[in-house]
């Protein structure tokens, strides 16, 4: 059953990859230029395929809850592929609101690179720790994924936004932030592509080191080690020796990995510019020539109206019903309680920002990028990074 | 006082720059403005218009929805510091703070101590940011609430020329409001739910005014939070304390003054089983090795019977038994008992046999109850042994001397004197685990270890949280108001005669999408112009 | 008009002030000793010393109480032992009772103190933590000096020195 899951995982994400094909199809296709207001024959199929993708997807979800017996949101590879998933649902809401194929274009490659992110961590499906063992389980994490997916929608309105307004006729500080954003989630499809790879070809180099209490211990790395851990052994044979050794406070192994996917993001892009011959951004350009920027701005800002409400309910309220019972207290500043504190802090400032003129627009749209930052961190750093209460949902 | 009287009559407060009745602009700046600033109906916010003492300026600086926007921003950051390393009731309480955070952190982690970082959310300092943010979000809802509240009730249905034409939404038609065609249009907006006045033939159709209220009913929600918050404070509203019970033990519930005791029957600890446990975990149990699954405390309530002195053994009275699991307290009375840590295994009792040493000969058994052991054993037929010392967590003192670190036995030692028929005087032993020593010379006996009997200890959270309450109606309203205001929005229409002209205009706090679809629909095959967005002209491409 | 509105602004920046003035006040003070009070009846006990003799604190009216919580892996309580007991001989007379309260421990480990340090005032087992629990004892050792009256005069929470027991039991001569 976890297999025959796992399948339609894989069909949906051909099918978000066909979507933003066909929607893409959809701007480029001129014959329907003049009639604004009724999405051509591409848009349309494309939004057919992208809930196609999306069942598949619920019907994923919904037989690994049959065969694991609990809502399959219990680990990062099952939250991530969550998370994807409510964006591309998100996103179809948003679609019947505005009906804008421009959406779907950025909308579902962010999605489909999630899912690929998520589907690098381990597969299995993991029996519940005791403090996981409860219905608030899939309450509580649901609501907050969803939430987090509709706050992630305005993200895509504003690179929308952003590809359009900034002037890529010169360089400025605009066109290298955008570009640095582009890059971050081109560094994403570098992590993808090498941890595949070696996934592929079975990779595997293990370390005896000495971690920061002055204890012996073993390390087993899947990529190449670039950087092997404090004092490191290299235990198999004909494997690449680290160059550098990093000092025993350090993570090595996950050092490493930020290395790759920045070095794999770097060949990527360069690869990319040197075909594109100007920045990634201005080649995005002429895709968004015929969006309204205000109805790009206000898809934005509906979206942060929306999700605000869901993100509360979902990453505050049910978590603090959730921590009295499981954890004896409401609040407890556990690190990822703090991000999902400071998620809610930003996108608050964001909705009273939008009260005061000038911060419409351009602007509003750096925040809507900032505040997906800020979401992708808690989602990724806090998990790995930064230990705590929460860290089981990391391995 | 200087209030402000329209041309239509009406008298407005001071700084107000639309009219609250009929929307002329009353400020001289404001009349230059293609679109008029519609942002509170333009009324007067009540902390512009004074700044005299210094109370009107604390009271003007708290009002700010820019020094609410930086009180959120410098909060945000604030709190971003404090998950750089784990604060302090995260560490393991092995050593001072101060010393652990240099050792796992180095300087960044002594500089992070210093700093008063470890302890970061229950700083002044911290609490004086939410306790600001708290204050602004009173003041500022105040300051706006009551002006909005007077504009939205004074408004005329029939608005002046120029604030029509300086909304957002607005078109001019020439033609005839027929009695038809008005008809139709009230129609479609009573469907659409709008609510209609009329005065003079001009029509105003409004809905949705309560989502206006949306941000001023979430404010109170969070106030009544942070109300809750502060509640914590107070004497007798927080219990947080800890309960160690060795299985077969009865303790009295700490916070509950005595009233109620608790005792563990048995502790179990459950991990996922290969075996038995699904198949489809086999994959990631083989990864991990071990994952718990069951954390568990079978305990019996009891309820003390009349009063007692404390130190007097109680009368003890059952409630009931419970199992107790990590997300499944035992609730009673307003308290809850969480479990929340466990130690296996701990020594309970440790038995031991007197042997001659040439002989191999065994004499009775001594099983020495470690939380209290008896001063004397007799085996019989003049076999003694007597306890001379023990010491539960055994190690040598600075001295040289054998000391206990506690009373818990982790460790425990003994300084037996065995008195046999052949040796009526005694012989000294020191015995702990896996070492004996003789002091005064060689012995003819010794005591052997015969095995130890073990218990779990289970370890459980007492708490009571009298503010709970406060917090989740705080959470409720807060969640009522964020959605009326961000669900829905306050749409107004505004239709008049203007010679033989028809002026509409329209207007919304959010959502303008959505209003121009609604409005269009209304409009359709009426004759009548739906209203046009005056911005999105100019920066069509 | 004005001055209304004057008064309204200053009556609701008091209130909130007043309450941030407290809550900072409370949470600097949360970690403190709160079970008891100075100037408070002490919580009364019943304790059973060495020898099987009972001990009612309240029955000790008309005379100071010295209670001391100790234990005998305390370091601390160790080396104030001695200076109790040579105070407890002087002012015994005077009408200052000793009751020292150990922490949980077992008879025997008890006993073998008392009679290696030559303990005279009596010595208390609070075997299930009772006493304790009703007096907030966190760390030890930790003195209470309660007057006739049965009132809380002073506590003192760490080593006392010779010179300091004199004092207290002088406090709390009636």
């Amino acid at each position: 059953m976890v297999e025959l899951s796992s399948n339609f995982l894989f069909t949906a994400f051909i099918l978000y990859l066909v979507g933003i094909l066909f929607f893409g199809g959809a701007i480029k296709d001129k014959r329907h230029a003049d009639k604004k207001d009724s999405p051509n024959k591409w848009a349309k199929i494309g939004i057919v395929v992208t809930i196609a993708g999306f069942l598949s997807q619920l019907t994923f979800f919904v037989l690994r809850w049959i065969a694991s017996g609990h809502a399959p949101v219990s680990n990062l590879f099952e939250f991530t592929t969550f998370f994807g998933m409510a964006l591309v649902g998100a996103f179809i809401a948003l679609y019947f609101m505005y009906k804008t194929p421009l959406l779907g274009l950025f909308t579902l490659p962010v999605a489909a690179l999630i899912i690929a992110y998520g589907s690098m961590f381990p597969r299995d499906v993991t029996p519940l720790i005791p403090a996981l063992q409860s219905y608030w389980l899939h309450i509580h994490v649901t609501t907050t994924a969803i939430g987090q997916a509709i706050l992630a929608v305005s993200f895509a309105a504003g690179l929308i936004y952003l590809v359009k307004s900034v002037d890529q006729t010169k360089k400025s500080k605009s066109t290298l932030w955008l570009e640095v954003v582009l890059f971050g989630l081109i560094s994403t499809l570098g992590f993808v592509f090498v941890s595949s790879f070696f996934a592929a070809t079975d990779y595997q180099a293990n370390f005896n080191y000495v971690n920061k209490e002055g204890q012996p211990a073993t390390e087993k790395y899947t990529i190449p080690a670039v950087v092997g851990p404090h004092q490191f052994e290299l235990t198999d044979k004909d494997r690449f020796e680290p160059l550098i050794e990093t000092p025993a406070i350090i993570s090595a192994k996950k050092l490493n990995t930020v290395i790759w996917s920045l070095a794999s993001g770097i060949v990527l892009y360069v690869l990319l510019r040197a075909i594109l011959r100007k920045r990634i951004a201005a080649a995005l350009k002429p895709w968004t020539k015929n969006i309204n920027l205000d109805l790009v701005d206000e898809i934005g800002y509906r979206s942060v109206l929306i999700g605000f409400p869901v993100f509360t309910l979902g990453g505050l309220i049910f978590a603090m019903i959730w921590a009295q019972i499981a954890w004896t207290r409401f609040w407890g500043w556990d690190p990822k309680e703090v991000w999902a504190l400071i998620t809610w802090l930003f996108y608050a400032a964001f909705l009273h920002l939008r009260l005061s003129k000038g911060w419409h627009g351009e602007k509003s749209a750096w925040l809507a990028v900032i505040g997906f930052i800020i979401i992708m961190f808690n989602l990724v750093a806090v998990n790995l990074v930064i230990a705590g209460l929460h860290s089981y949902a990391g391995s | 006082m200087n209030e402000i009287k329209c041309e239509c009559g009406h008298v407005n407060p001071h700084g107000t720059i639309l009219c609250e009745s009929c929307g002329r602009v009353l400020e001289e700046k404001e009349k230059e403005k293609q679109l008029v600033d519609m942002r509170y109906e333009g009324s007067a916010r009540r902390s512009q218009t004074y700044n005299k003492t210094i109370i009107d300026k604390i009271w003007n600086f708290f009002s700010s929805v820019k020094v609410g926007v930086w009180l959120i921003i410098i909060l945000l950051v604030a709190s971003s510091l404090g998950t750089i390393f784990p604060q302090e009731m995260y560490i393991p309480p092995l050593m001072p703070a101060g010393e652990y955070y240099q050792e796992q952190y180095g300087w960044l982690g002594k500089l992070y101590y210093d700093l008063g970082f470890h302890n970061l959310y229950s700083s002044w300092w911290y609490l004086l940011l939410i306790a600001a943010l708290g204050i602004s979000l009173i003041i500022a809802s105040l300051d706006r609430v009551v002006p909005l509240y007077r504009s939205l009730t004074n408004q005329r249905v029939s608005r002046h020329e120029s604030f029509l034409k300086r909304q957002r939404m607005f078109s001019v038609s020439n033609a005839d409001l027929s009695g038809e065609t008005v008809d139709k249009i009230k129609n479609l907006l009573t469907q659409k739910r709008y609510k209609i006045r009329e005065e003079n033939g001009n029509i105003l159709a409004e809905k949705n005014r309560f989502s206006r209220w949306g941000p001023y009913v979430n404010h109170l929600g969070l106030v009544i939070f942070l109300l809750g918050g502060m509640l914590r404070f107070v004497p007798g509203m927080y219990v947080d304390e800890i309960l160690w019970l060795r299985e077969g033990e009865t303790k009295a519930i700490p916070g509950t003054e005595g009233q109620y005791y608790l005792k563990n029957n048995a502790f179990i600890f459950e991990v996922y089983d290969k075996e038995k446990d699904d198949e489809v975990f086999q994959n990631a149990i083989d990864k991990v090795g071990t994952v718990v699954k069951n954390y568990q405390t079978d305990a019996t309530l009891y309820k003390k019977q009349g009063d007692t002195v404390p130190g007097e053994k109680p009368e003890l009275e059952k409630v009931r038994d419970q199992s107790i699991q990590v997300n499944k307290p035992l609730k009673i009375d307003g308290f809850a008992l969480y479990q929340v840590d466990y130690k296996l295994d701990e020594m309970n009792k440790m038995a031991f046999k007197l042997e001659n040493k040439k002989t191999g000969d065994q004499f009775g058994d001594v099983a020495v109850d470690l939380y209290d052991p008896e001063m004397n054993y007799d085996l019989g037929n003049g076999y003694k042994v007597e306890v001379m010392s023990y010491f539960p967590d055994f190690e040598f003192n600075e001295d040289g001397e054998p000391a206990t670190k506690s009373r818990i036995p982790n460790n425990p030692a003994f300084i037996f004197k065995m008195f046999t028929p052949d040796k009526p005087e005694g012989e000294i032993s020191f015995v702990a685990i896996r070492q004996t020593i003789e002091p005064m010379g060689d012995n003819d006996y010794k005591m052997i270890f015969n095995g130890v009997e073990t218990k779990n200890v289970t370890a459980l959270t007492v708490r009571k949280d009298l503010t709970l309450w406060l917090i989740g109606l705080g959470g409720l309203i807060f969640m009522i108001g964020v959605v009326q205001g961000a669900y829905w929005n306050h749409r107004r229409l505004w239709i008049r005669r203007v010679d033989s002209q028809i002026w509409t205009a329209a207007h919304t706090n959010k959502n303008w999408h959505g209003l121009k679809r609604e409005l269009d629909t209304i409009f359709a095959d009426s004759g009548i112009k739906a209203p046009e967005d005056q911005l999105s002209d100019d920066k069509k491409e | 008009m004005k001055k209304k509105r004057l008064v309204t602004r200053t009556i609701i920046l008091a209130v909130l002030a007043l309450a941030v003035g407290y809550t900072l006040y409370a949470n600097m003070n949360k970690d403190k000793n709160q079970k008891i009070e100075v100037g408070k009846p002490a919580p009364d006990f019943v304790l059973v010393d060495m020898e099987g003799n009972k001990h009612r604190l309240s029955e000790y009216k008309g005379q100071g109480v010295f209670v001391n919580f100790w234990a005998t892996w305390c370091k601390p309580c160790e080396r104030e032992m001695p200076y109790i007991e040579n105070q407890y001989q002087q002012f015994k007379d005077q009408g200052v009772q000793v009751l020292a309260i150990d922490s949980s421990e077992s008879e025997l480990v008890v006993n073998k103190f008392v009679e290696r340090k030559g303990l005279n005032f009596p010595v208390l087992i609070d075997k299930d933590g009772q006493v304790q629990a009703a007096y907030g004892i966190n760390p030890l050792p930790i003195t209470f000096l309660i007057d006739k009256e049965g009132n809380v005069v002073k506590s003192h929470t760490g080593e006392l020195t010779e010179e300091t027991v004199r004092e207290f039991m002088e406090q709390i001569k009636p």
